[in-house]
C-alpha cells in the first residue's frame, strides 16, 4: 500500500481505538479524581457492558438496530447499578482506604470475571451492528494527466466505525456539560475539591460516591457497547482496556478530564499508526515507555496539577 | 466467649462416641465395596483423563471436543466397553494454558489414577504437557494437528493417531492452491507453534509448485482487531492464505472482507478461521466462491456416507454442522472427529495389548505403534487413515471445499499419498 492511503487507514483505525479508549479511561479518571479510588475492576465493568449488550440484543431479537439501541441504554445503566451496589457493599465498608480499595477492587475483578464465565460461558459472542456499510475512501495523485482522484486498493472504513467516533465525541461532550454546567456536576466537583467541606455544606458525600462509581463503570460499559459489534463479547476482554486506561490516565494526569481525552487520542492514534506501519507489539512497548517517561519527568501527568 | 469454650468440653464424650460410630459405619459399608473390586477387578472402569479446553482461547473447541468424546465413550460402553470393562472419562479444564496443562497431566497420573491422558488440541498446551506425560510414563493421546509429534520433539508416550498434522495438510493443499488459485501467496497466521507450522511447511510446499510466498503476516493469538495488519498484504498478491484461532476469528474474517471490498484476490483459508462460527453470519457474504481446507466436511455432502450419518447423530450435529438442539451453536466439525477416532484407536490398542492396568501402559503404546491402515468405518468416519508407528502420527485424506450458496461444498479430496512425507524421527527406538 502506498504511503498516503496507508497513513489515512492507520489514522482512521487509530481514531476508532482512541474514541473507545477515551470513554473507558474517562470512567477510570472520574472515579479516581473524585473518590481517589484506583479501580482495578474497571476493565471488568467494560466486559460486563459488552456481555449485557449481547444479552439484551439476544433477548430482543428482531432488527439489529432495536437490540443495539436497547443495549446502549440498558447496559450502562445495569453496569452502573452493579458498580454502585459494589461501592455500597465493599468500598464504603473499608472507608475508601487506598491500599484496601486496591485489594477490594481486585477481588471484584475476579468475582465479576468468574461469575460471567459461569453464566455467560467462555465463548465469544457477536452483536450485530445496526448498520455496517463499507465506505471506500478516494485518494489523489499527480500523474501524467495532472491531478487525479482514484480509489486505492483496501482504503476503506465502515459506516459503523465512523459512528463509534461520532458517538464517543457526543457522549464525552454530554459528560463535559454534565460536569461543568449542571448542579450534579457542581456537587461532584465540590466533593472532588474537599469532601469534608462539601459534607459540611450538606452534600451527601456517600451517595455522591456511589453515583460517581456507577457513572465511571457506566462509561466503560458504554464504550464496550459501542465496540462490541466490531469485536465480540468475551469474558476475558477486560484486560486490554484496563491496561490502556491506566496508561492513558497516568499520562493525562490522574483525575484530569481534559488530560484524559488528550492522552487517549495520543495513545489511540499512536497505537493505530505504529501498529499499521510497524507492529502492534512495538505500539504497546512505546506506550509503556511513554508512561515511564511521564512518571520520571512529569509525575503529575500532562494536565495534572501538583498537589501540595 | 467462656461459654463457647466450655461447650465442646461438655459434650466431648458424646462426640467421641459419635465419631466411633461413624467410623464403624464407614468401615462396614466401605469394606465390602473394596472387597467387591478385588473380586471383580475386570469390571473396574478404564479411566481416561480428558484434558479439555473449557476456558481460555480454545473454549469453543473444548465444548465440542467434550460432546464428541462423551458420544464416543457412550458408543464404546454400549458396545460392551474395552475388554469388557466400562470406560470412564475424567475431564479437567486446562484453561488452554501450557502450565496448567502440565498440572492437569500430573493430576491424571497421581490423583485420579487414570490409565491414559487424552484430548489436547492447542499446540502450545501439547508442548507444555507432553514432557510431563513422558516423565510420568503416562500414554498421552493428543488430538492437536500440530507437527510437534511427528517432528520428533516430544517422546515415546505422546501419540497422535486420530488426526492428521499441519505439515501433511498444507503439503496436500499447496498443489491445489498453485494450480487453481495463483502462485503469489500472502499468508496470515497466528503467531505461535501452530501458525509457524503453517508458515514453514506451506512456504516450502508452494515453492515446489513454482509459486512463492510474497508476505508472511503473523498475528498474536489474543488479538481482537485486525484491519491494521491487512495493509501489509502486497498489491500483487494473487491468493490470500489465512488461518486464525481464538475468540476473535469472526472479527478477523469480517475485517478481511471489509478491507478488500469488491476487489478481493483469491482467498484460501483453513476452516480454523471459522470453526464454531456460522458461515452465513452478517459480513461474511464476500466468502462466496472462496475455498477452505476442511478436516471433515462441515455440511453433509450429497454423497454422505453411512458412517458420517451415524457419527453426526451420535454427537448431536445436524446436516449443516450445527447442534441439533440449537442451530446457532455451530460445531468445530473439521477437528472434533479426532476425539472419536482416537478413542476407537485406544479401544483397539487396549484390546490387542490385552490391557489390564497401568502396568500394561507400554504394551498399549507398542500395540498402537503396530497399527497401520485403518479403513473408513463407523470407527473412522472422517475417512481411511494410515498410522505411522515410528513417528506416532496418522495420515489421511483432506478436503477442499468451495463456499457455494452459503454452504461448504467439497470440490477436491486429496489422497493419503498426497499427505505423506519422510519420517523425521523413530520413536520406537526410544526406551520406555
Amino acid at each position: 500500500m502506498e504511503f498516503g492511503p496507508h497513513l489515512i487507514l492507520a489514522s482512521l483505525e487509530g481514531a476508532v481505538i482512541a474514541a473507545v479508549l477515551a470513554m473507558t479511561a474517562m470512567g477510570l479518571s472520574i472515579v479516581f479524581g473524585i473518590m481517589r479510588v484506583v479501580n482495578v475492576a474497571h476493565g471488568e465493568f467494560f466486559m460486563l457492558g459488552a456481555v449485557i449488550a449481547w444479552w439484551v440484543a439476544h433477548l430482543l431479537g428482531g432488527h439489529p438496530a432495536v437490540g443495539f439501541i436497547a443495549a446502549l441504554v440498558f447496559a450502562p445503566i445495569l453496569v452502573g447499578v452493579i458498580a454502585a451496589v459494589a461501592d455500597r457493599l465493599v468500598l464504603q465498608r473499608i472507608d475508601y482506604d487506598p491500599d484496601r480499595t486496591i485489594v477490594g477492587t481486585i477481588g471484584l475483578l475476579y468475582i465479576i470475571q468468574q461469575v460471567t464465565l459461569m453464566t455467560f460461558g467462555p465463548e465469544a459472542r457477536p452483536v450485530e451492528a445496526p448498520f455496517n456499510q463499507r465506505l471506500a475512501i478516494p485518494w489523489f495523485e499527480f500523474g501524467e494527466n495532472g491531478f487525479e482522484i482514484y480509489w486505492p486498493w483496501g482504503l476503506s472504513i465502515t459506516s459503523y466505525k465512523l459512528f463509534i467516533i461520532v458517538a464517543a465525541i457526543a457522549i464525552l461532550t454530554a459528560l463535559w456539560v454534565l460536569m461543568t454546567k449542571t448542579k450534579i456536576g457542581l456537587i461532584m466537583r465540590a466533593t472532588q475539591q474537599d469532601s469534608e467541606m462539601a459534607r459540611a455544606f450538606g452534600v451527601p458525600v456517600k451517595r455522591v460516591y456511589a453515583w460517581v462509581f456507577g457513572l465511571g463503570a457506566g462509561l466503560a460499559a458504554m464504550g464496550a457497547v459501542l465496540v462490541v459489534p466490531v469485536q465480540q463479547a468475551h469474558y476475558l476482554m477486560g484486560h486490554d482496556p484496563l491496561l490502556l486506561s491506566f496508561i492513558v490516565v497516568i499520562i493525562g494526569g490522574l483525575g484530569s478530564l481534559p488530560g484524559t481525552v488528550i492522552a487517549a487520542i495520543l495513545i489511540g492514534m499512536s497505537d493505530g499508526i505504529i501498529s499499521v506501519f510497524f507492529s502492534p507489539t512495538l505500539a504497546k512497548i512505546l506506550a509503556t515507555l511513554l508512561v515511564a517517561m511521564v512518571l520520571v519527568f512529569r509525575p503529575q501527568g500532562l494536565m495534572g496539577k501538583i498537589r501540595s | 466467649m467462656t461459654d463457647k469454650k466450655k461447650g465442646p468440653k461438655l459434650v466431648s464424650r458424646r462426640n467421641t462416641l459419635k465419631g466411633i460410630g461413624a467410623g464403624a459405619l464407614l468401615a462396614t459399608t466401605g469394606l465390602p465395596k473394596m472387597m467387591g473390586y478385588a473380586q471383580a477387578q475386570s469390571s473396574e472402569p478404564i479411566k481416561i483423563g480428558f484434558q479439555v479446553h473449557r476456558t481460555g482461547i480454545g473454549a469453543a473447541y473444548g465444548r465440542w471436543y467434550d460432546r464428541t468424546t462423551q458420544a464416543a465413550v457412550k458408543r464404546i460402553n454400549d458396545m460392551g466397553g474395552i475388554n469388557g470393562r466400562p470406560v470412564e472419562i475424567v475431564a479437567e479444564d486446562d484453561g488452554t494454558d501450557p502450565k496448567r496443562g502440565a498440572e492437569v497431566v500430573e493430576k491424571f497420573a497421581s490423583q485420579h489414577n487414570c490409565d491414559i491422558a487424552f484430548g489436547t488440541l492447542f499446540s502450545h498446551v501439547v508442548f507444555g504437557s507432553a514432557p510431563r506425560a513422558g516423565e510420568l510414563k503416562l500414554p498421552y493421546f493428543v488430538v492437536s494437528e500440530g507437527h510437534h509429534v511427528a517432528s520428533g520433539k516430544l517422546n515415546r508416550y505422546t501419540l497422535q493417531p486420530g488426526i492428521t498434522d499441519v505439515k501433511s495438510q498444507v503439503q496436500a493443499m499447496a498443489p491445489f492452491v498453485g494450480d487453481n488459485l495463483g502462485k503469489k501467496v500472502t499468508m496470515i497466521y497466528p503467531d505461535f507453534a501452530f501458525g509457524h507450522d503453517h508458515r514453514d511447511f506451506f512456504s516450502e510446499a508452494i515453492e515446489r509448485q513454482g509459486g512463492n510466498v510474497v508476505a508472511k503476516i503473523a498475528v498474536p493469538p489474543a488479538e481482537t482487531s485486525f484491519t491494521k495488519y491487512f495493509p501489509k498484504i502486497p498489491r500483487d498478491t494473487e491468493v490470500v492464505y489465512h488461518v486464525m484461532v481464538g475468540p476473535a476469528v469472526l472479527t478477523f474474517v469480517k475485517e478481511l472482507g471489509e478491507f478488500f471490498g469488491p476487489s478481493r484476490p483469491e482467498i484460501f483459508g483453513f476452516i480454523d478461521s471459522l470453526e464454531a462460527v456460522d458461515i452465513n453470519s452478517p459480513g461474511l457474504e464476500f466468502l462466496e466462491g472462496t475455498y477452505f481446507w476442511e478436516g471433515m466436511p462441515r455440511y453433509a455432502q450429497a454423497d454422505q456416507t453411512s458412517h458420517d450419518k451415524l457419527y453426526r447423530e451420535a454427537v448431536g450435529v445436524d446436516e449443516n454442522g450445527a447442534s441439533t438442539s440449537d442451530s446457532k451453536d455451530v460445531s468445530t466439525f473439521a477437528h472434533m472427529f479426532g476425539c472419536w477416532e482416537t478413542l476407537n484407536i485406544v479401544k483397539a490398542g487396549m484390546e490387542s495389548a490385552g490391557y489390564k492396568g497401568p502396568e500394561d501402559r507400554s504394551k498399549l503404546i507398542e500395540a498402537v505403534e503396530a497399527m497401520s491402515d485403518m479403513p473408513m468405518s463407523d470407527d473412522h468416519p472422517q475417512g481411511a487413515k494410515r498410522f505411522n508407528g515410528k513417528t506416532h502420527q496418522t495420515f489421511g485424506s483432506q478436503y477442499i471445499s468451495k463456499v457455494t450458496d452459503g454452504k461448504l461444498v467439497v470440490s477436491h479430496t486429496t489422497s493419503i499419498e498426497d499427505t505423506l512425507y519422510e519420517d523425521e524421527v523413530d520413536y520406537t527406538t526410544q526406551p520406555f
